[in-house]
């Protein structure tokens, strides 16, 4: 596709989907822009909702993205409840769930993902919610109040971000919480075990049940209500609310049955092109690969955005590869972890700071050379560590525990 | 409730009514005013919202903490001795009247 005039469908309208529409119009794409979101809102900002917005610390208005007519104002058309129920790649058209059908000249997937579930007894009660949505979050919030009256506590399954900053939210509106993790540690899947066992401390800190090894036998409910959480030993864990954090699935089955390959996610290159020239996809619906072939799933507002990029770009017949060091972050009462690189296969760590004090930082290395920065409360290292990791610039361990060794001479 | 004027690096100038407890950020990409980029939603972890507050803000803001004068540090235009995150400026009726310029880039 060039940059002539075209119809160009978003299905999604979150994060990836806002930013490549706006991608396609700051890249000089004149033709019309269709933005598609299944729920009854328009774009609005995900990270939020288990933070900021939860605690009641800022309000529904403020989570809004993009407002629709500033959306209409780049002529991109917003459709909020429109469900897409398939994709005819010989015909060029999507179809709604509604009986309708657009006919597409580019089309770009930024379906997201949806939080998994567990296979348990009780797991349908109406108090046992995952947090992803707008609506999610409202329910949530209801249940804290409700748990908040009744005096009842609060139970996460899952010690994974979303879980933990839920917990840290409910914490600081008085209520007691249980978290629930079924491995020996905390966000064993990001972290690594000094800072699993740092977090773990922060939340007893704060009078947080953490409990790992956790094993589940059932929800017990009672008129539909979750109240208790049977666990294998025989023990029972009283709950006025149960939030979710098991994480995600990529929504992939659309791609999936319109012949796109998909692997727990939708395949893409690093340009965000599947193997139809006129589709694309981006942010947590994708698996993206990487030089060597393997596939990656991030899931993350950086991805998201990133990938819009690259996709509008790879619509518009540009190279516009995601190539940049991966980033995240995650607020839990006054601590703001920030993560750069991808700490997976990392076989030795260095702390740089204190990690008794206010802030501090843990270096990963893999065979020697730096792959990952987890920065507490310490911005600065974070902002250093993308750079480095950028420029493939590797301090030697020492080094990095060496707070009298100034990394940034690494990089002049 | 403040109203703060937004000129973009072409010279486009759009004012805006925030209201209080809103942050300069979240008032200007609600309201389409494309020179702040704010991905990161206002958690201080993008430096995509990056502007120059002019005299009147310079007076009445608090300085900037920790975390902030951190992240200003990369922002991607020149930072300049009024550089600010606009994420992190939250209006109150002492901001009446005030005007950030945005950069040229946020990334």
């Amino acid at each position: 596709m060039s940059a002539e005039p075209g119809h160009v469908v978003i299905v999604g309208a979150g994060q990836a989907g806002v930013m490549t529409a706006e991608a396609l119009r700051s890249g000089g794409f004149a033709g019309a822009i269709t933005l598609l979101g299944d729920e009854p809102h328009g774009p609005y900002h995900r990270p939020p909702l288990s933070k900021a917005w939860l605690a009641g610390e800022i309000t529904e208005p403020q989570l809004v993205m993009r407002a629709p007519e500033m959306l209409a104002k780049k002529n991109i058309t917003l459709r909020t409840h429109a469900n897409v129920a398939a994709i005819d790649r010989a015909a060029q058209t999507v179809l709604l769930t509604n009986g309708e059908t657009l006919h597409y000249t580019g089309l770009v997937l930024a379906t997201g993902s949806t939080p998994r579930s567990l296979p348990l007894p009780g797991m349908a009660a109406a108090n046992v919610l995952p947090l992803r949505s707008r609506d999610d979050a409202s329910r949530i919030a209801t249940g804290l109040v409700h748990c908040a009256e009744q005096n009842l506590p609060v139970v996460v399954i899952g010690g994974g971000f979303i879980g933990l900053e839920v917990a840290a939210t409910a914490r600081k509106k008085g209520l007691a919480v249980t978290v629930l993790e079924a491995a020996p540690r905390l966000l064993g899947r990001v972290l690594p075990p000094v800072l699993s066992d740092w977090y773990a401390a922060l939340h007893r800190g704060h009078g947080v049940n953490v409990v790992l090894d956790a094993r589940i036998a059932a929800v017990e409910t009672a008129n539909d209500q979750a109240v208790a959480i049977q666990m294998a030993d025989g023990t029972r864990v009283p709950c006025g609310l149960v939030v979710l954090g098991v994480g995600v699935s990529a929504n992939d089955a659309l791609a999936r049955e319109a012949g796109l390959a998909t692997d727990r996610g939708i395949v893409v290159d690093a340009c965000g092109r599947t193997a139809d020239p006129l589709i694309v996809a981006a942010g947590d619906c994708t698996a993206r690969q990487l030089a060597d072939g393997s596939l990656i799933r991030l899931e993350s507002v950086q991805n998201a955005t990133e990938q819009a990029k690259s996709a509008a770009a790879a619509l518009l017949g540009q190279e516009r590869p995601f190539v940049a060091t991966p980033w995240f972050w995650s607020d839990q009462y006054d601590k703001k972890l920030q993560m750069a690189g991808l700490s997976g296969g990392a076989d030795a760590w260095a702390v740089r700071g204190d990690m008794a004090g206010a802030a501090f930082s843990v270096y990963h290395f893999r065979a020697g050379q730096l792959v990952a920065v987890d920065s507490v409360n310490a911005a600065k290292d974070h902002l250093q560590a993308r750079k480095l990791l950028d420029a493939g610039v590797s301090p030697t361990p020492a080094q990095a525990s060496d707070l009298a060794f100034d990394l940034a001479s690494l990089l002049a | 409730m403040a109203n703060i004027t937004y000129v973009e690096a072409n010279g486009a100038s759009t004012s805006v009514n925030v209201p209080d407890g809103w942050s300069l950020m979240q008032a200007a990409t609600t309201n389409g005013i494309d020179g702040i980029l704010g991905e990161c939603g206002g958690s201080c972890a993008c430096a995509t919202c990056h502007c120059y507050v002019d005299e009147l803000l310079m007076a009445v803001l608090p300085a900037p903490e920790a975390g902030e004068l951190d992240m200003l540090a990369n922002v991607a235009a020149e930072r300049k001795p009024n550089s600010r995150l606009s994420c992190q400026i939250k209006a109150s009726a002492a901001l009446e009247g005030g005007t950030i310029t945005l950069p040229e880039t946020q990334e």
